[in-house]
């Protein structure tokens, strides 16, 4: 516990001195909300892009976290943390939840932008979505560094940049999944992200007690699980 | 303090790093640890830093078994790797003030201890740099300023000098000295090894090629000389 908070309280002192980074990574979204948001509601609702944007910026800001890890990895910084009596889980968690904490405070950007440009989502809608962007931050960021350290540091930004476009539309971050084709929408049922996609976009419209909402928290806690695992297990590997 | 009996360590792509390595630091001794390039050096240090999985042996360090409880291990051993860990973006006082911290120090012990092992190492006033606006000698000792931080009693040292300009050797070795720890250290320096270890081991394609007082090892020659016979490749 101490250790997650210490190597937590590290990395969001790193990420508040780079402010800007925060800024970036959170920028394509925003492209999205601003330069495509208002055609999108000459037919569809803020309500519901928006939530498509949360997912897209959880899989560009968290989804690419790993990328702190493969410097560390080259700079000797994550062997020298590793000889230290520190839990293996605490030196994975401390540095999500910093990842995490980057993702809400770009949430909390990306929705106050799109409430001045006219999402009008109820404010209990949205404080769901964000326990939902918290979990799914927490898995993305672990998933992510558990590939990161899995694949060869060449590798790892082109296979994540190609991997977030499919997860992206699988998930019907632009448009929603009902107006695909069957086939399409079948397939897209492989990815979680449509699940706490639609959970998120209930949220939004001010719906709570669904059953599409108590499926998104389920896959999006499963989810948290299994990448928890995964991303210890890659992390504590190669140890006596 | 260090015991090391049938250590091997064979790599995924077939590399047989480490082939039967036995060998023991006694409390208190500084035992250097010689080979040439590829010898397996780095591998010994890495499995009994806990950073290696070792494919067969046992070792116990400070009373700490290896394979059972490598936490023990880790909080008794203070480790310097070879090529270092210095963060080169971020202000090094945050960086030693984190590994103080995960070594249960509070932060008032931590930032009194921080203190006093930069001016050991006549590093006084530059916790504020990040690593990268330091010189490599500077850089490397603040790589030894990590190993050092939480008073371990056993010390693995993987070339800590290289870089190093001889007053600041001189110095390291001196300070070394004072601190009566059981090290194990790696170096290709010859007259360091003489100046500043108690015995030597000289390990070859993974194995243990000779063991001795520096007196023991030279016999009538040079330890250069001694050193090119026991670990020798034709030119
Ligand atoms: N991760 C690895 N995967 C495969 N082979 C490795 C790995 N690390 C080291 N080796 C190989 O293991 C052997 C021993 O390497 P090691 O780094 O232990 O040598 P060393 O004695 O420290 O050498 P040096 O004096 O150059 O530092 C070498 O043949 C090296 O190529
Ligand atoms: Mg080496």
């Amino acid at each position: 516990m101490r250790d997650t908070w210490l190597i937590f309280r590290h990395h969001t002192r790193i990420t508040l001195r780079n402010k800007f980074a925060i800024l970036i990574t959170a920028a394509q979204p925003l492209f999205f909300l601003v330069l495509f948001g208002p055609i999108f509601a000459t037919f569809g609702s803020w309500e519901t892009l928006v939530p498509g944007l949360i997912i897209q910026l959880g899989l560009l800001s968290a989804g690419m976290a790993g990328f702190g890890v493969v410097f560390d990895w080259r700079s000797g910084v994550l062997e020298r943390l590793r000889v230290t009596p520190a839990g293996r889980l605490p030196l994975l968690l401390g540095r999500v939840l910093n990842n995490t904490f980057t993702l809400v405070v770009q949430t909390v950007l990306l929705v106050a932008v799109a409430y001045l440009i006219g999402l009008r989502a109820p404010l209990l809608g949205v404080l769901g979505a964000m326990a939902l962007v918290v979990v799914l931050g927490v898995s993305l960021a672990a998933l992510s560094h558990a590939a990161a350290m899995r694949l060869n540091e060449h590798l790892f930004a082109p296979v994540m940049m190609t991997a977030v476009w499919p997860l992206m539309l699988l998930s019907g971050t632009f448009l929603p999944m009902s107006m695909a084709p069957q086939w399409l929408s079948t397939l897209s049922y492989v990815s979680p992200f449509r699940y706490v996609l639609e959970a998120m976009r209930e949220l939004f419209a001010g719906t709570y007690a669904s059953g599409v909402v108590a499926v998104g928290v389920l896959v999006v806690a499963l989810f948290a699980a299994i990448s928890l695992t995964v991303g210890t297990r890659v992390f504590s590997r190669d140890n006596a | 303090m260090i015991d090391v009996s049938g250590l091997t360590k064979t790599f995924r792509n077939g590399v047989e790093a480490v082939r039967g390595v036995d060998l023991t630091v006694a409390p208190g001794e500084i035992v250097g640890f010689l080979g040439p390039n590829g010898a397996g050096k780095t591998t010994t240090m890495r499995m009994l830093a806990t950073l290696l999985r070792p494919s067969s042996g046992s070792a116990t360090i400070a009373g700490h078994d290896l394979r059972s409880d490598p936490r023990g291990v880790r909080r008794s051993i203070g480790y310097v790797s070879q090529s270092g860990g210095v963060n080169p973006v971020n202000p090094l006082g945050d960086e030693l003030e984190l590994q103080a911290m995960l070594y249960g120090m509070s932060r008032a012990e931590a930032r009194s201890r921080i203190a006093d092992v930069l001016a050991t190492l006549e590093l006084t006033g530059l916790e504020g740099m990040p690593g990268g606006a330091l010189s490599g000698g500077l850089r490397r000792r603040f790589d030894i300023a990590f190993g050092l931080l939480h008073r371990p009693s056993v010390l693995f040292l993987d070339e800590p000098t290289t870089g190093l300009d001889p007053q600041s050797r001189a110095a390291l070795w001196e300070h070394i000295r004072s601190l009566g720890l059981t090290v194990l250290l790696s170096t290709h320096y010859l007259e360091e090894a003489e100046a500043l270890c108690d015995r030597l081991l000289v390990i070859d394609g993974g194995r243990i090629a000779a063991e001795g007082t520096p007196a023991q090892l030279k016999g009538e020659r040079t330890l250069n000389e001694a050193f090119l016979e026991i670990a020798g490749r034709p030119a």
